[in-house]
């Protein structure tokens, strides 16, 4: 008997438990859900962003300042320790940050589960954005978000070691087997000549540059397996099986910027965000961008690029989109170009850009060739398991890693 | 379970009498507790176990009406799968397997022999050496780990005192390769034979199964034993002191010397504090997180992967909440079975009939006689 009510009791608390559980579940799902317009309130803006920096984290306060004291809009930015997990946090709770830093490799996840507002029709400088950014952030045949900034990759020379090889400005590399020839020319005493971080995210541009690439454009097709990629990987392979290349990891150094400003290596490939590295660690390495050599495609090299996101969930979304309107207007992007070194992802910002930055110019005129990563959802995982292969390319066969590769992106299309 | 022992105990007192009003003022007693295990715990485990078998992706609560069921979807994807998340959990599962085998072995060796070397009265300066010893153990692991990559650089400390020694160290944090398949390679054994090679379970090849912790695992293990000793060190001490100084001297007097004394005498008696040690031991290296986290993020080449990182990983950076919550299940039944299995190794047993009449004063006599000849006939071993 007594069992039995020991029984009962347990039972009715989960239920009970159950029953409160759900009855928070449904507390939280009651906001406004108005499909089609914008949500409008007058509660104030969040805005969290990953950032890089205080010069970050000064620049966007100031810009989101000035928004909220000509809208009359209050807003609040919080630079997040780790954005990934914040974002979570927030829709988890269905209270998510107003407009936040989105990545490419989140677009897919959070846009498939609705926590996303694909506002990206309404913005009024839609046309004005580079059309190979629109795409990394188009999901599903619409635009979820503004592009924020962009960066490319592209070979940073050290203008004393080039030097002291007896090369001039005519010997920059225009083709593969150049590149292999001054690297392993200026490859003397304890320096390599090329020094790149072991991961797809550097050596994709040579996938690029062959013609290839892990998958289309859209995403929507994965080609990690074409005969471009594998020569894009031999060709790696080899100039790391002749010294010319070595891997960030193997001379000590936690990437690229880090092994070019110790003069581990005489070049690396990295993008526009190593001038503020090299300005704030290594002052006194004097360097040159020049555009990567050409593959059997042509040019190639990779881009990257982050976009600001407004959440489905949020109460002003029509403030928010205002905001987003002013944050990748050209002053704005100006600006931020100006505090923490990105490219604005606008057209009509570029020639202005290029004069206040003539030297980092290569790094811009990419936005016409450059691609993509994958940005399909569960892409970031295939690609942090190619990575973790590439750091063994010298000694493994790149037929296989592709192929695996091809299988785990294909897996993510079904 | 609390719950429900709480719930009947007091039931008798409420009849009346002197004891009435027990019940309550025991509910409300036990209230603060219980509340705070309930939504601290029990509440998020429910949440989290029906998160495990539900398609949810992160917005909104897990009990909302357009989360659905999926029965075993989310386990199934990480046992038997085929793809990417699969052979990421039996990386991770592999790389933690190695490190308990390294791990809880050598931590309570060590932490036995610092604290039996401590526990000397002659020792000098015992005060010293054993805060010197514990200190480890009271620094931040998020600290120890920064420490730890420092000492363990290209360039660091630990390989220049290898260097010293005419040894090229690795470059430690960033070496994937299996210590045992380094083993081999030496020996010049570079590929595994077929059936090792070709057969794989959860998407890792038996070979790289037996490969063995990576280099940069190794280092991990290093610090775990280094950080852990310490506090394992006070509980085999505390127990030290616990035990009676008569039968050690009983022994004494039987003629027993310092070795066979701690085996057949002091070890038997720290049974329970072993057991102590080696569940906390085992827990702990199972659930081994904030070293990934600040240290390699499972970097490189995966082999510092473990489930409770990669339970994070899968949740917070890609969206499978699922899948995520589903690692840490398994990892909660991997933890359960290997701690009933040490429950099971480490029961008292009864004594056998034979191990008995080996304590026999006969016995014991004829033993001795017969070693005594063998002694004088020049002694076989």
């Amino acid at each position: 008997m007594q069992r039995r009510t020991r029984w009962l009791a347990s039972g009715a608390l989960a239920v009970t438990t159950a029953l409160a559980l759900s009855a928070c579940g449904s507390g939280f799902s009651s906001g406004s859900s108005t499909s089609g317009s914008l949500t409008s309130s007058n509660k104030a803006l969040t805005v969290m962003i990953g950032s890089s920096g205080d010069a970050e984290t000064a620049a966007v306060k100031s810009a989101v300042a000035s928004w909220s004291k000509s809208s009359g809009t209050g807003a609040k930015v919080i630079a997040a320790n780790n954005l990934d997990q914040q974002l979570a946090q927030g829709f988890a709770a269905k209270k998510p940050a107003d407009v936040f830093y989105l990545s490419t490799g989140s677009l897919a996840g959070y846009a498939s589960n609705g926590s996303l507002l694909a506002y990206g029709d309404q913005l009024k400088n839609k046309s004005d954005f580079y059309p190979s950014l629109v795409k990394n952030f188009t999901y599903d045949g619409k635009l979820y978000c503004a592009p924020k900034d962009f960066s490319t990759l592209q070979l940073i020379v050290n203008n004393d070691d080039w030097r002291a090889a007896g090369l001039t400005a005519a010997d920059y590399p225009k083709t593969w087997d150049q590149l292999d020839a001054v690297a392993k020319k200026l490859g003397t005493g304890g320096r390599t000549g090329l020094v790149v971080s072991g991961q797809y995210e550097r050596l994709g541009a040579f996938m690029v540059q062959a013609g290839g690439n892990l998958m289309n454009d859209s995403s929507t097709k994965a080609t990690a397996d074409s005969s471009a990629n594998v020569k894009a990987l031999d060709f790696a392979k080899k100039m790391l099986n002749d010294g010319a290349m070595k891997f960030a990891a193997d001379v000590g150094a936690g990437w690229g910027g880090e092994a070019f400003g110790k003069n581990l290596g005489a070049m690396t490939i990295e993008g526009n965000w190593i001038s503020g590295a090299m300005q704030s660690d290594y002052p006194n390495v004097k360097y040159t961008v020049v555009p990567l050599p050409e593959g059997a495609a042509g040019k190639g090299t990779l881009q990257f690029t982050n976009c600001w996101g407004i959440a489905a969930d949020s109460p002003n979304q029509k403030a928010a989109l205002d905001l987003v309107q002013k944050l990748t207007s050209k002053d704005d992007q100006l600006a931020f170009a100006k505090a923490f070194g990105v490219m604005p992802s606008i057209r009509s910002a570029a020639s202005e850009w290029k004069k206040l930055y003539p030297q980092f110019t290569p790094f811009l005129d990419a936005a016409s060739y450059a691609k993509g990563v994958p940005t399909v959802k569960g892409a970031s995982d295939v690609i942090a398991d190619l990575d973790s292969k590439l750091g063994q390319l010298g000694s493994s066969d790149p037929t296989t890693i592709l192929d695996a590769t091809q299988k785990n992106l294909e897996a993510l299309l079904k | 379970m609390t719950t429900t022992t709480v719930m009947t105990k007091p039931r008798r007192a409420g009849f009346g009498g002197i004891r009435r009003g027990e019940a309550a003022s025991g509910w409300l007693f036990t209230a603060p507790v219980l509340i705070i295990l309930g939504v601290f715990l029990v509440i998020p485990v429910i949440m989290a176990l029906w998160v495990s078998f539900s398609d949810w992706g992160g917005r909104g609560s897990p009990f909302s009406s357009d989360v659905h069921f999926v029965g075993l979807r989310n386990y199934s994807t990480i046992l038997d799968g085929g793809g990417l998340a699969e052979s990421d959990f039996g990386t991770a599962l592999k790389n933690n397997v190695w490190y308990v085998i390294f791990v809880v072995p050598l931590q309570t060796a060590l932490a036995l022999a610092l604290a039996l070397l401590v526990n000397r009265t002659l020792l000098r300066g015992r005060g010293f050496f054993r805060t010197a010893y514990y200190f480890p153990s009271v620094t931040s692991s998020v600290a120890i780990t920064v420490l730890w990559l420092f000492l363990f650089s290209t360039t660091g400390t630990v390989n220049q005192v290898l260097a010293w020694m005419g040894i090229k160290g690795p470059n430690w944090f960033n070496e994937p390769s299996g210590l045992i398949q380094n083993g081999l390679a030496v020996v010049g054994i570079h590929d595994g034979p077929a059936f090792l090679t070709q057969n794989s379970f959860l998407g890792v090849s038996f070979w790289d199964w037996l490969g063995g912790p990576s280099v940069a695992m190794f280092a991990f293990i290093v610090m775990a034993v280094f950080t852990t000793s310490g506090t394992f060190m006070l509980l085999f001490i505390a127990a030290l002191q616990n035990l009676s100084p008569d039968i050690d001297e009983a022994a004494m007097m039987d003629g027993a010397g310092a070795w066979k004394r701690f085996w057949r005498v002091t070890l038997p008696q720290l049974r329970p504090t072993l057991f102590t040690v080696l569940t906390l031991g085992l827990i702990g290296c199972w659930q081994v997180f904030d070293q990934i986290y600040t240290g390699t993020q499972g970097n490189p080449a995966k082999t510092t992967l473990t489930p409770a990182y990669l339970s994070y990983q899968s949740a917070f950076q890609n969206q499978a909440w699922g899948q995520g919550a589903a690692i840490a299940f398994i990892l909660f039944v991997i933890i359960v079975l290997f701690t009933l299995l040490q429950r099971w190794v480490l029961r008292e047993k009864k004594v056998s009939r034979r191990r008995q009449l080996a304590y026999s004063p006969e016995t014991a006599a004829r033993a001795e006689s017969k070693r005594a000849a063998q002694a004088t006939g020049g002694g076989s071993r």
